[in-house]
């Protein structure tokens, strides 16, 4: 096919090259995301935030309450303290939000949803379920 | 032609589908776990170590557990992936996530069972 061209670059070798050659901006703000994006980045942000912490604080829980009474007193003396039920609420919101943009990827795998003003409309709900699920799980068990 | 390697992922659609099925496994548990929460407030510790104590549950909850840290290693290891370019750091890391994962499974069976 290029048999005569092998030396000199095709004009479309020659802008392929300058386009890669471009510099790329990327938009960084996490404020100027579309909404679907905002759930994508705090279903990351959680899930991290849960393997580091949730996973081993959950595990030792269980492990000091089911141990002997002692431990479950202890368990239920740290859940009384301010700090640990602020803290108890944060990873309550991180389990809800992760949880429900996990049923949002699950419906789009199912190709439900996927258009773009659905897809917004869904994100968005995902904010307001995760919210008032933790509001609601909050009122009732830790405060 | 995918350029393999040995710190990405398994290259086809194994991971991606145990990805979903451990969600689901632990949507199902997580209704249950949050509908007791919320019913019983107040657990003695005579009833908490009862129910710990039926073989059904302590099952139940190690699958719930292995579900937990198996997703939790294709999720990590893909966050690893964007994120970690050199490769000995990754494979570091890597292999740190499942050591610790393996612990948390360890530890699980032992607290279910050993107590």
């Amino acid at each position: 096919m290029s048999s005569s061209a092998s030396s000199t670059p095709t004009p479309a070798e020659a802008a392929l090259a300058k386009k890669a050659a471009r510099p790329k901006y990327y938009d960084l703000n996490l404020l100027n995301l579309p909404v679907p994006g905002l759930v994508s980045i705090f279903h990351r942000i959680t899930g991290v935030a849960m393997f580091l912490f949730l996973i081993p604080l959950t595990l030792f829980a269980l492990q000091t309450s089911l141990t002997n009474e002692a431990g479950f007193a202890e368990i239920q003396k740290y859940f009384a303290m301010p700090i640990v039920k602020l803290i108890a609420i944060g990873f309550i919101w991180a389990f809800m939000h992760h949880l429900f943009a996990g049923i949002r990827y699950l419906l789009l795998d199912l190709h439900i949803a996927t258009a773009l003003a659905p897809a917004r409309l869904t994100a968005k709900l995902v904010f307001v379920a995760g919210i008032v699920a933790t509001a609601i799980f909050a009122l009732r068990v830790v405060v | 032609m995918v350029n393999k390697q040995p710190v990405g992922a398994h290259y086809g659609w194994k991971d991606w589908m145990i990805q979903r099925i451990t969600a689901v496994i632990m949507l199902v548990f997580s209704v249950v776990i949050i509908g007791f929460f919320l019913i019983e407030t107040s657990v003695s510790y005579q009833n908490w170590k009862q129910l710990f104590s039926f073989t059904a549950v302590r099952i139940l909850s190690l699958l719930f557990f292995l579900s937990v840290f198996y997703h939790a290693w294709i999720g990590i290891r893909d966050v690893l992936m964007d994120y970690v370019k050199p490769l000995w750091m990754r494979l570091t890391l890597q292999v740190l996530v499942f050591l610790f994962l393996i612990v948390c499974s360890i530890w699980t069976i032992s607290l279910l069972w050993g107590n």
